[in-house]
């Protein structure tokens, strides 16, 4: 090899780099996120039913959220159609954040981990949670 | 042709994977054996290639530069474009890595009535180049977001500024839309320019191809044909923590996106892709211009005899004195 040792300081790096998710995560176990179901209104029901699909509110509820807002804002639409036919009031403060008044168990516990901030607690109020 | 060859290699990948997940249902295979494939290929094929690069030597001392030698003191020299030493090579190379200093100088040349030989400035590769390779780097980054927990900051600050148009929910992104214009310019660009296209290969368009693909993947995932981002995360992170599990209802399209990032990976040490390696490796820019300066040994140069002319003289002085031949020494 020539310039033996630029070449390994070279590679070096690269490996510095290539491998940094392997070795920064070395030996953690992390544990998957469980948002919590149990507050009281979720109790409280008898079919224990999201707006639409758990599989849909997982993956799509920022989308529906954005629809929701676009709905009732800028169309002034506040009635909301789900895809089982019931009709549902469009609010966030009284839909749901009624239902999933455990912001912290709930939200918070998927967004740290997906390292997502949604913006919208700098307006919305987080519903008052007993301290635990 | 070559396009279409390429076109058709990814469009096949892409249906390996549909194939493969939807059909078949092998999802170990796809989110677990071909990732770690994959990264395996990539980081070994990097260092075997860098290494066989740095058994071949540089036989010649050929730094292009484009500015005044370091030569008397009275003589000004440019430090950057024609460095006299190693700092100068450093600053020289970033330039070139992080802003393509050399493509700025690209030019267009066109032979106009007269006949004229004419020269413009031609600056949209650049431009194009520089915004695909920042994009690509900060979509990569933002990704640690994925192989990483807890994430580090410096991701959620990219993350952020990235998003800091607050379009939409999810967020819009901005590097992944310039990212996807900017490799179809660099694609369209091979395709428009008939000098260009001429000299394309199969192998040129294959990467643009698998990359657009990959973008195209992605944008889709984000915006569109959504899946369930926590359980994608508990698939990455199980990759990168060694201790790999498929979740279950992850939407085919992710493995979509992974079985191509895959492919580009596995195929990256083998193809044109390695000049990521290469541009620090190229003799034209990580030499100094010190030719006047030290003298540059060949290094396939072997020990040559010589003979010199004190030895000869030494050897023959007897014969050469009875011949009458004029002699040094006497
Ligand atoms: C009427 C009460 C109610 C309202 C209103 C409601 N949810 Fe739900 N939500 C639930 C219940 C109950 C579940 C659990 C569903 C299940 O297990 O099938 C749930 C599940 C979810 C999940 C999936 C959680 C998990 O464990 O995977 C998300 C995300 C979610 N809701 C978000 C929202 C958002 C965003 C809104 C407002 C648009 C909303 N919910 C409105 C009751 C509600
Ligand atoms: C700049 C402050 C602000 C931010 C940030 C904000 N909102 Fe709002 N939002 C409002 C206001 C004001 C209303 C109007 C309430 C009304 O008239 O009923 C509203 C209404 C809504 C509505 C309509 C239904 C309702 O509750 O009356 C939805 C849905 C909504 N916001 C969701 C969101 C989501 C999701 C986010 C985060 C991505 C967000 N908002 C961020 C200020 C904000
Ligand atoms: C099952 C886990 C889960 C739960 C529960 C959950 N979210 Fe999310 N949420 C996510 C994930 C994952 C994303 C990020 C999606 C992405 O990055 O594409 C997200 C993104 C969002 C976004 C878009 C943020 C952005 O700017 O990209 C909003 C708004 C949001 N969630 C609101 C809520 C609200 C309000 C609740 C509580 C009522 C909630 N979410 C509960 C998983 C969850």
């Amino acid at each position: 090899m020539y310039d033996a040792g630029k070449i390994l300081i070279g590679l070096i790096i690269f490996l510095a780099f290539a491998t940094y998710p392997f070795y920064s995560n070395m030996g953690k176990a992390v544990a998957k996120p469980e948002p919590k179901l149990d507050t009281p209104v979720i109790q409280k029901m008898e079919v224990k039913k999201c707006v639409e699909s758990k599989e849909f509110m997982r993956a799509e509820h920022m989308q529906l959220l954005n629809q929701w807002r676009d709905a009732a804002l800028r169309r002034g639409e506040r009635l909301y159609k789900a895809s089982d036919g019931r009709t549902i009031q469009i609010s966030f403060q009284n839909q749901c954040l009624k239902c999933h008044s455990n912001k912290k168990k709930f939200c918070d516990e998927c967004h740290s981990y997906a390292a997502v901030k949604p913006y919208c607690w700098d307006c919305h109020f987080a519903p008052k949670e007993a301290k635990r | 042709m070559g396009a279409l060859l390429s076109f058709f290699v990814v469009i096949v990948l892409v249906l390996i994977a549909l194939v493969g997940v939807k059909g078949a249902g092998l999802y170990a295979l796809f989110g677990i054996v071909i990732p770690y494939a994959a990264v395996t290929t990539f980081i070994l094929g990097v260092i075997l290639r860098v290494i066989k690069w740095s058994r071949s030597p540089v036989p010649f001392h050929i730094p292009t530069t484009c500015g005044q030698e370091k030569s008397l003191p009275w003589i000004k020299y440019n430090k950057l474009e024609s460095p006299a030493g190693t700092l100068g090579v450093i600053g020289r190379m970033a330039l070139e890595v992080l802003f393509f200093r050399s493509l700025f100088r690209n030019l267009k040349t066109e032979l106009r009535d007269g006949p004229k030989l004419v020269y413009g400035s031609n600056k949209w590769l650049w431009l194009a180049g520089l915004a695909f390779h920042w994009s690509f780097l900060i979509v990569l980054i933002r990704h640690l977001r994925f192989f990483t927990h807890p994430v580090p900051a410096f991701v959620n600050m990219i993350d952020s500024l990235d998003g800091f148009l607050q379009i939409g929910s999810p967020h819009l992104l901005m590097t992944g839309v310039v990212l996807l214009l900017a490799v179809t310019y660099l694609f369209l660009r091979r395709v428009f320019i008939p000098q260009v296209r001429y000299i394309s290969l199969p192998a040129d368009y294959l990467p643009l191809f698998l990359i657009i693909g990959i973008a195209t993947s992605g944008i889709l995932m984000r915006y569109f044909y959504k899946v369930d981002i926590i359980k994608v995360k508990e698939l990455t992170l199980g990759l990168a923590t060694l201790n790999p599990e498929v979740p279950a209802g992850i939407g085919v399209i992710f493995y979509v996106h992974l079985f191509l990032i895959s492919s580009l990976f596995a195929y990256f040490p083998f193809s044109k892709l390695m000049h990521m390696g290469g541009v620090f490796l190229s003799p034209t820019r990580n030499l100094a211009n010190n030719s006047r300066m030290k003298r540059h040994v060949n290094p396939w140069n072997y020990p040559v005899k010589v003979h010199t002319y004190e030895e000869y003289e030494e050897e023959f002085r007897d014969k050469m004195k009875n011949a009458g031949i004029p002699v040094e020494k006497e």
